[in-house]
């Protein structure tokens, strides 16, 4: 075959694409109500009113807003000028303040600012995508133009960590929070069940648990990794136990370390393996054991349990829990649980009210 | 033993560290005799890829000899000569039953993690940045080989380390970018990046009956190995590329499009400082150039395949375009364990020999500067093969 380098006349000219994305959250699945579970476990209950950190940068953002939407209405020519944008532009910039000053107001007028936070995030994306116009329009001033992309950019960034934050935050209700995680793995219920139900296999996937002892029909005693190397322990019993379907769990009255929850067990749609749906909830506690239980849940007390549930499933589909604790690196000491930590960290876990 | 670490950006160093152990019991320790660079390795070396850790082992394309198997290891044996593939695959779950190896839902210790960024998991990956489980990697004198049975394939006397070695990755990767264009007889296929990706994607493509291949980089020699292989070129420098390709189709477009440039792209025009400055701004993590341009190009109802890695955020996507041509776009990790036999089959047959796209040989003491060489595309660099 004869190959050549095409070569032609033809001008170079840039086509620039056309750009939209968008967001959309999942509608749930017809004839059922997901999230029933979880309501359904948790107490009613009113939050506990003060504002947590994320609340409060997000107040923070709110008036900041304000005050940038006020200016940049009363004063577009002036703020055109600081940041390079032609005159021209100036009804782009009242736009901006307008849009700035909405966003502001809901967030600081709401109980539950995420929603706002998030229109600030579009917003800022939006102003980004005219300063970047505006670079390529005569008579802008490209450097301070850098500078107030520079800026929006900066807030963009911390919106959009802001609404992050509040949307995927803990729960909490009358003081309990409420997790509920689930993951599908390839075996029969009856084979999942059998495994979660000897309690002494625990340590071969939730990591926290050092061992776990059957004390009787439906009593078992754990001992758990507590702070600053410390060990802690408590009793449990079982308070439902449905065979291959349903195993349900709390600590014993007086316990210290205060939790309940359940497993559930259920055929995936398609015949791929079992659909395996944890329901944890916990006091978060105060004092040595409470930090215990702190330290096992993190500060994101979803991403551990879904860890301990991927463990789970490890060990059922592959026979072993992958790791790379013990391999080689060209530096001192090892850095595999590092990444592990920053989620469960140790202390209190952040938590959030909820009316 | 020696092996080849990341410290930061354009800084890899040799250093002495622990031989690796069996850390689970279908684990094998592989002693390598053969190892390369690749172009997703310079996503790393450029600071592009996050969760990067001083010291971290480098290296996804290697093979060698078993010194060591773990209890559950059924069919390797010590003394076995291997090829590994670089996803790391349990072979139970529902993704690796389903060969799509490179999603094995098993094998990223660090799955919450990549789950933040992508929404889900892939597989891990030999030394490719924590976030997809950050496993020492090949470039190195012994290797951990995580699930050695399913990784590796056994390969006979008779055929050299550079026939086969690229088993490992590129050739399933410009395979499977072929593959997923779902090529029919008398079709066209643009192919941008004349990289070790594209090389093996220019014959894939002709392999699975395309009619002609148009090749697109502006690298001489680049260009001219991919004439060697059978394919026409374009030097986007010299050429507008998409009127190139429009002249060469009849206005129609090339029936399929395959992006083997990924996030580094480069461009002679306004567009590429612009999305230089969106990346330094960390506005988006990604230069989607060449992808724009496939996407531009490709004919209506066409195929665009992209092999190119991506790692975050993109900004001007025409998605206006995906939609109104129906267009159907391919990518994602090689799912390389579903190519090791079919594709060594290809090469004990005679169809491809691989080594055509090896321009270096360096002993991995050296690896330092070959991955300069390699990135700065100079003294003809297209492939490096290590030995230790
Ligand atoms: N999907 C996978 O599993 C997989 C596996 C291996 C490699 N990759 C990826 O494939 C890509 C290519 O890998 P490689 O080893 O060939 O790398 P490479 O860096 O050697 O090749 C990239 C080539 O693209 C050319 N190029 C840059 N901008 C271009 C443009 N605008 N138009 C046309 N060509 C352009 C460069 O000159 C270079 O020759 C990388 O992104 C790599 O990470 C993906
Ligand atoms: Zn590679
Ligand atoms: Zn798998």
């Amino acid at each position: 075959m004869t190959t050549r380098s095409l070569q032609g006349t033809s001008p170079k000219t840039t086509r620039p694409g056309k750009s939209s994305s968008k967001t959309q959250e999942g509608s749930p699945a017809t004839g059922q109500q997901l999230g029933a579970v979880s309501d359904r476990l948790s107490e009613n209950g009113n939050g506990n009113g003060s504002l947590t950190q994320e609340e409060q940068l997000a107040y923070g953002l709110g008036w900041f807003g304000i005050g940038l939407g006020l200016t940049e209405l009363m004063m577009p020519r002036r703020l055109a000028h600081a940041t390079g944008l032609p005159i021209r532009h100036r009804g782009l910039i009242r736009i901006m303040g307008l849009r700035e000053i909405a966003s502001g107001l809901g967030i600081i007028t709401q109980r539950r600012p995420a929603g706002a936070v998030w229109s600030r995030v579009a917003g800022d994306v939006i102003d980004l995508a005219c300063l970047g116009v505006a670079f390529t329009s005569a008579g802008a001033d490209r450097k301070k133009l850098a500078a107030a992309v520079t800026a929006v950019a900066g807030a963009t960034a911390l919106d959009l960590l802001c609404a992050q934050q509040l949307t995927r935050d803990v729960v909490t209700r009358n003081g309990t929070i409420a997790v509920t995680v689930s993951l599908i793995i390839d075996r029969s219920p009856g084979d999942l069940y059998s495994y979660w139900h000897d309690f002494t296999n625990f340590p071969s996937f939730m990591k926290h648990v050092i061992s776990v002892q059957v004390t009787g029909e439906r009593r078992s005693h754990w001992v758990v990794t507590g702070p600053a190397g410390s060990t802690v322990e408590w009793d449990a019993e079982v308070t439902e136990d449905s065979a291959d379907t349903l195993i349900a769990w709390r600590t014993l009255e007086g316990s210290d370390v205060d939790h309940r929850g359940q497993v559930r067990f259920e055929p995936a749609p398609g015949k791929r393996g079992t659909l395996v749906t944890v329901d944890l909830q916990y006091r978060p506690p105060a004092g040595t054991l409470g930090s215990a239980i702190a330290t096992w849940f993190g500060q994101n007390p979803e991403h551990s349990m879904k860890m301990d549930l991927r463990r789970f499933k490890q060990v059922m589909e592959t026979g072993e829990v992958i790791t790379t604790e013990g391999q080689p690196a060209g530096r001192q000491g090892s850095t595999s649980w590092k990444y592990d930590r920053a989620v469960r960290g140790s202390g209190t876990p952040r938590t959030r009210g909820r009316t | 033993m020696k092996a080849n670490c990341w410290y930061g950006k354009r800084h890899v160093q040799v250093v002495d560290v622990p031989d690796p152990i069996i850390l689970n019991q279908r684990d094998a320790i592989v002693k390598i005799t053969s190892t390369a660079i690749c172009g997703s390795d310079l996503h790393l070396y450029n600071g592009f890829v996050p969760t990067m850790e001083q010291g971290d082992i480098m290296g996804h394309e290697f093979m060698g000899e078993v010194v060591e198997v773990g209890r559950e290891v059924k069919k390797l044996r010590v003394g076995d000569r291997v090829v590994v593939a670089f996803p790391i695959s349990c072979g139970n779950c529902f993704f690796c039953k389903g060969e799509m190896y490179s999603l094995c839902e098993n094998s990223n210790p660090n799955a919450w993690m990549a789950e933040q960024f992508f929404g889900h998991s892939p597989a891990g990956i030999f030394g490719y940045s924590h976030l997809t489980g950050g496993f020492a990697g090949g470039q190195a004198e012994y290797v951990r080989v995580p699930f050695a049975d399913v990784g590796t394939v056994k390969i006979e006397n008779g055929l050299s380390d550079e026939q086969v070695l690229f088993l490992s990755d590129i050739f399933p990767t410009g395979y499977m970018a072929a593959e997923n264009c779902n090529i029919s007889p008398g079709d066209t296929v643009a192919i941008w990046g004349c990289g070790p990706v594209g090389q093996f994607a220019i014959r894939s493509a002709l392999m699975l009956g395309a009619e002609r291949v148009v090749a697109i980089d502006r690298v001489p020699e680049r260009l001219k190995m991919a004439r060697d292989g059978g394919a026409h070129t374009i030097d986007y420098e010299e050429t507008d590329v998409y009127d190139m390709l429009m002249q060469f189709t009849g206005g129609r477009g090339p029936d399929s499009c395959i992006d083997a440039v990924g996030l580094e792209a480069h461009a002679p025009t306004p567009l590429y400082y612009y999305d230089r400055l969106k990346q330094a701004m960390m506005l988006e993590s990604d230069r989607p150039i060449a992808l724009r341009e496939a996407i531009m190009a490709c004919r209506n109802g066409g195929t665009v395949s992209i092999p190119g890695v991506y790692g975050g955020l993109i900004d001007k996507m025409p998605m206006g375009a995906v939609m109104n041509k129906a267009l159907t776009l391919k990518t994602g990790q090689t799912h390389t364990q579903r190519y090791l036999k079919p594709l060594l089959k290809r090469i004990k047959d005679g169809d491809i020999d691989p080594s055509f796209v090896v321009t270096h040989r360096l002993k991995l003491a050296d690896a330092p500067q070959g991955f300069a060489t390699f990135n700065d595309k100079q003294d003809g660099c297209i492939k490096i093969v290590m030995t230790p």
